[in-house]
C-alpha cells in the first residue's frame, strides 16, 4: 500500500548470500535488498519499499502510458477554454480552481524544479 | 553545642515540592492533558513545543512581554535597543555533511538576533560535556565555534563548561546566548505582518534536515546535500538598507518553513496564501523526502530566512537579497490575505488548495 | 525522480480530467482502497477537480489505522520491557493504544527506535546481542515480503535475539467485507497498486463478477489516480464490471512469484480483527509454525491486556466509507492530530488526518475551534 518509489540500480553485490544493490533515486542513493527481483541488472529501474526492491519498473510501459496521456484530447488543445467546454458538454459545473483567468496559469504551470 | 572533634552532619534543605500543573485550569488552544511526561514531540518545534512554552514556561516566567515572542527579544536598556537571544543545540550526530554542532551553535543565535534586525555583536557559549567523550571531539567542536564566530563577525566573550555522567549527554550539548544593537526605525516582529505583504524566502528549503537525516542511524542514505548552516546578519543588513520597514523575519529551523509561516500568520492575525510551484525545493531534497515520506515544508533549515515585506518594497528587497551570497535564490512565494486569518493555505500545481498546518511533533519517516 | 515526477504533470492531468468530465453523465461513487492513495488525493486536491457527481469514498487501506487495539497494547507492553529494543516504522509511533502510545513509552525510558526498513532492526539485533530486539511488523501485502525476508534471514543466520510482532492484513477480504456490509455505496474500486506489484491481479476478476463492480489497479501519483478514476468512470458509464490494470509499469498479472513463495513459507493466513471494523475472516497473516520461535507474541507471552477504545470515535464508519471525517461530531474538536481519539486521525494517510491537515478550509466554520490558531513561539 504504501510508499514505494522508483530508482535506478547502480551496483549489485552479495551480502550473506543475499543480492544487494545500490539504488539511485534522482541523486539520493540507498542500499536495497534485491532478493525479490534477483535478476535485476545494473541500469534497470525498480520500485523500492522499506529497503526492498519489489518489482522491476517497465520503462517502456511507463513511457507508453505517458504518451497515451499526451494523446488524450490532443485536438482539443487547439481550442481554448477546455474546462468551460467540458463543463458544458457534461452538464456539470466547472470544477473548482479552473475559472477562466486561472486556467491558463495555475494548471499549466511548472511545478518541478 | 557541638563537641570538638565531632562535626554534625550537614543539614539538607528539604527539596521543594513543585505542585503538578493543574491541567484543568488551562484554556485554549489545547492543554497538555495527554502528556504528563516530556516526549520527543515537545522538542519538534511544532504544536507540542508551542503548547509547552505557552502553558508551562510563560506563566512561570510571567513578564510583561508574553505575546511578543519572536526569535529574539528587543529590549530598551539605558537608551539603547538591544536584541537578546538564546538557543540550545542538541544535534546528533555532532558532525554532519556541511556543518557541526559548533557551526549551529554560533549561527543559530546570530540568526535569531538578525531576525530582529539587529547586528549581532557578542555571544556566550555554555558546554555540557558527557563523561567519556573524546577530548579531540570537544576540541573539534570548539574549533568550529571559533571559526563560525569569525565568519559571522561576532565575538564569544563568556562561557561555561560542565561535565555530566556518561549516558546523560549525547557527547556535547551547547547553549549560546547573544546580544546585538537594533538600528533606529527598525521594528521587526512576528505580529507585524499585514494584509498585502509579500512573503519572500531567501533560498532553497529542506536542505539542513535532509543532510542530518542522511547520516542518522536507521535511515542512512547517500546524497551530496550539505547543510545550509550560515550566518544571515549580512543578508538582513542588505535588506534593511533597502527599507527599514521590514515587517517580519524568521529563520525556519525546527518545524521548517511551514511552521514559521503559521507562527507569523497566527501572531499577526493574517492569512497566508502560498503558490506551491514557487517554493524553491532542490530536486535532491524533494527526492529524499519522497523516499522517506516527508514533506519538505516541515524539514529544518539553518541558513535561510522568510520575510514579510510591504508590497511596494518587495521587488527592491528581492533584488538586494539576490545580490547577496546567502540570498542568491530568493523568491516570492506568496502573500498575506485577509481570508482565513492565522491559517496558511497553498495552491497546488493542479489549481486546488491545501492547508499547510503546523506539524504535531517531530516529522517521522513513514511507509504508507 | 524519474518515473515519478512525470506523473504529476498538470497539463496531462488537465487532459485526464477533461475526459472524465466529458464521460460522466451521472453520479458515481468509487472507493480508493489504499491510504497512500487517499493521502495523494487530498494533498493535491484531486477530488476538488472532479465533476461534482463523482465521489471518492476513502477505504480502509491504512495498515496503521486498522492494526487491532489489542496488538498496539501488546506492542506497548513489550516495548516497555527493560531488556527490549523495540523497532518500528515511524507511522506507528503516535497511534494511541488504550492509554498511551510508543512515544510515551520512550519518554518513560523504553528503548523505542524508528527504522526505515525491517532489515535495520535485524542489524540492531546483531549489534546488541544482550538485548531482545522486536520489530513491529505491520502492513498490507506490500510490506509483508520485506518483513518475511527479515525473519527468514534471522532464522537462517541464527540471530536469536530478534523477533517479529506480526499484524499483517490483506486487501481482497477487506473489499469483500465492504461489498457485503449492510450499507454499501461503493460502485467501483481503485485497487491498491503496490499491493498488486506483489500479489498480481489474480484475486480480482472473481470479485468483479461476484459483486458486479469494476476494479481498476491504480497507482499513487496524481496522473495515476486520475487515470484509475477515468477508467472506472468509463466502465460505469458503459455498464461494464471488469478488472483493468492502470499501473502496468510495475504491476503484472502474475505480480512477484518469488515474493509470494516467501509469504507462503513464512506466514499462515488467519482471521484478523480490523480496528474500527471488526473481524474479517482470512484477512490476516501470522508467522507459520516453522517460524513460530521468532514470533514476539509467542516469545513474550503478553497477557492481561485490557483494551479500551474511545466510545466517541467513529473511525470504523470512516474506514468503511460510511462517514466523511468532517461529519463526525468529534472532528477538529475533541479529536485532532494532537489529541487523536482513533487511528484514522493519527496516521498521515488516515482519512481523518488527511482531512484535518489539508482540508479544514472547506469544513463548516462551526466545526472549527480557536484551537486552529496556535500562538507564536520563540
Amino acid at each position: 500500500m504504501c510508499l514505494a518509489v522508483p530508482g535506478r540500480v547502480t551496483s549489485i553485490w552479495e551480502q550473506d548470500d543475499t543480492p544487494m544493490g545500490q539504488v539511485d533515486f534522482g541523486g539520493v542513493t540507498k542500499e536495497v535488498c534485491l532478493a525479490y527481483v534477483p535478476d535485476l541488472q545494473v541500469g534497470e529501474y525498480t520500485i523500492v519499499h522499506v529497503g526492498f526492491a519489489l518489482q522491476r519498473l517497465d520503462e517502456e510501459s511507463a513511457l507508453e502510458t505517458l504518451e497515451l496521456f499526451r494523446q488524450m484530447g490532443e485536438l482539443d488543445a487547439e481550442f481554448g477554454d477546455h474546462w468551460g467546454r467540458a463543463a458544458t458538454e457534461s452538464g456539470m459545473p466547472r470544477p473548482a480552481g479552473t475559472d477562466d483567468t486561472a486556467a491558463g496559469e495555475t494548471v499549466g504551470r511548472e511545478t518541478t524544479r | 553545642m557541638v563537641e570538638s572533634g565531632q562535626a554534625s552532619p550537614p543539614q539538607l534543605l528539604p527539596t521543594p515540592t513543585v505542585p503538578a500543573p493543574d491541567f484543568e485550569g488551562w484554556t485554549c488552544p489545547l492543554p497538555l492533558r495527554d502528556s504528563p511526561q516530556i516526549v520527543m514531540g515537545h522538542g519538534g518545534g511544532g504544536a507540542m513545543t508551542a503548547e509547552l512554552i505557552e502553558h508551562l514556561f510563560l506563566p512561570a516566567l510571567a513578564n510583561e512581554r508574553p505575546d511578543r515572542l519572536g526569535d529574539s527579544a528587543v529590549l530598551d536598556l539605558g537608551g539603547a535597543r538591544i536584541a537578546f537571544s538564546t538557543d540550545s543545540f542538541v544535534v546528533r550526530p555532532l558532525f554532519f555533511p556541511g556543518g557541526s554542532i559548533g557551526d549551529l551553535a554560533v549561527n543559530g543565535t546570530v540568526n535569531d538576533l538578525a531576525m530582529s534586525g539587529a547586528q549581532p555583536a557578542y555571544l556566550s557559549a555554555g558546554f555540557i560535556l558527557e563523561e567519556g567523550t573524546d577530548v579531540a571531539v570537544v576540541a573539534a567542536v570548539a574549533d568550529r565555534v571559533g571559526a563560525a564566530a569569525r565568519e559571522a563577525g561576532v565575538e564569544v566573550v563568556t562561557g561555561d563548561t560542565k561535565v555530566v555522567d556518561a549516558g546523560h549527554g549525547d557527547g556535547v550539548y551547547v547553549n549560546t546566548a547573544g546580544i546585538g544593537l537594533v538600528p533606529a526605525g527598525v521594528h521587526i516582529g512576528p505580529h507585524r505582518a499585514e494584509v498585502g505583504d509579500a512573503v519572500i524566502v531567501s533560498g532553497d528549503i529542506g536542505v539542513h534536515g535532509v543532510a542530518i537525516m542522511s547520516v542518522r542511524e536507521g535511515l542512512e542514505f547517500g546524497t551530496e546535500i550539505r547543510s545550509d548552516c550560515a550566518p544571515l546578519a549580512g543578508l538582513v543588513a542588505a535588506m534593511l538598507a533597502v527599507t527599514p520597514d521590514l515587517h517580519a523575519l524568521r529563520d525556519p529551523t525546527r518545524g521548517g518553513l511551514g511552521t514559521a509561516l503559521n507562527e507569523i500568520a497566527s501572531a499577526s492575525g493574517v492569512g497566508v496564501e502560498l503558490d506551491e510551484g514557487r517554493i524553491p525545493v532542490p530536486e535532491m531534497v524533494r527526492n529524499a523526502c519522497s523516499l522517506l515520506g516527508l514533506d519538505p515544508l516541515y524539514v529544518a533549515n539553518e541558513g535561510k530566512l522568510v520575510a514579510f515585506v510591504p508590497p511596494d518594497q518587495a521587488e527592491a528587497v528581492l533584488a538586494a537579497m539576490r545580490e547577496h551570497p546567502y540570498g542568491a535564490d530568493a523568491a516570492v512565494i506568496g502573500t498575506c490575505v485577509p481570508e482565513h486569518p492565522g491559517m496558511v493555505v497553498a495552491r497546488t500545481g493542479f489549481g486546488a488548495t491545501r492547508v499547510v498546518d503546523v506539524p504535531i511533533g517531530e516529522q517521522l519517516p513513514r511507509i504508507c | 525522480m524519474k518515473y515519478l515526477e512525470e506523473f504529476s504533470d498538470p497539463e496531462l492531468a488537465r487532459r485526464l480530467l477533461d475526459d472524465i468530465h466529458r464521460t460522466a453523465t451521472q453520479p458515481w461513487a468509487m472507493m480508493e482502497v489504499c491510504g497512500g492513495q487517499t493521502h495523494s488525493i487530498i494533498r493535491h486536491g484531486l477530488d476538488q477537480l472532479l465533476p461534482d457527481g463523482i465521489e471518492l469514498i476513502h477505504g480502509p487501506g491504512c495498515p496503521v489505522c486498522v492494526t487491532p487495539l489489542e496488538m498496539i497494547d501488546k506492542a506497548l507492553e513489550i516495548a516497555s520491557r527493560p531488556d527490549v529494543i523495540f523497532c518500528s516504522f515511524g507511522d506507528m509511533l503516535r497511534v494511541p493504544g488504550s492509554d498511551r502510545d510508543l512515544f510515551r513509552v520512550k519518554s518513560a525510558g523504553g528503548d523505542v527506535r524508528v527504522v526505515y526498513s525491517p532489515m535495520d532492526a535485524l542489524a540492531i539485533a546483531r549489534a546488541n546481542p544482550d538485548k531482545q530486539v522486536v520489530f513491529f511488523g505491520i502492513g498490507f501485502e506490500t510490506t509483508a515480503p520485506p518483513n518475511a525476508m527479515t525473519v527468514h534471514e534471522a532464522k537462517r543466520l541464527g540471530i536469536e535475539n530478534f523477533s517479529l510482532l506480526v499484524s499483517h492484513v490483506r486487501v481482497p477480504p477487506a473489499i469483500e467485507a465492504i461489498m457485503t456490509a449492510p450499507v454499501c455505496r461503493v460502485q467501483a474500486f481503485l485497487a491498491a497498486g503496490h499491493v498488486c506489484t506483489v500479489m498480481g491481479t489474480g484475486e480480482y476478476p472473481e470479485l468483479t463478477e461476484r459483486y458486479q463492480v469494476p476494479i481498476v489497479v491504480t497507482g499513487f501519483e496524481p496522473l495515476d489516480i486520475l487515470e484509475g478514476i477515468r477508467r472506472a468512470v468509463h466502465q460505469l458509464e458503459e455498464g461494464r464490471h471488469e478488472l483493468e490494470n492502470a499501473y502496468a509499469r510495475v504491476v503484472s498479472d502474475d505480480g512477484n512469484p518469488t515474493a509470494r513463495r516467501m509469504l507462503d513459507d513464512v506466514f499462515d493466513v488467519v482471521d484478523r480483527s480490523w480496528r474500527g471494523i471488526g473481524m474479517i475472516p482470512q484477512s490476516g497473516w501470522r508467522l507459520s509454525e516453522k517460524y513460530r520461535e521468532y514470533d514476539a507474541e509467542h516469545r513474550f507471552a503478553v497477557t492481561g491486556i485490557d483494551t479500551h477504545e474511545s466510545t466517541v470515535c467513529r473511525s470504523g464508519e470512516v474506514l468503511q466509507g460510511l462517514l466523511k471525517p468532517h461529519e463526525c461530531e468529534a472532528f477538529g474538536t475533541a479529536c485532532t492530530p494532537r489529541n487523536p481519539l482513533g487511528a484514522t486521525m493519527v496516521s498521515s494517510e488516515g482519512a481523518c488526518a488527511a482531512y484535518y491537515l489539508y482540508r479544514r478550509l472547506s469544513t463548516p466554520p462551526q466545526q472549527r475551534t480557536p484551537a486552529e490558531e496556535v500562538s507564536s513561539v520563540g
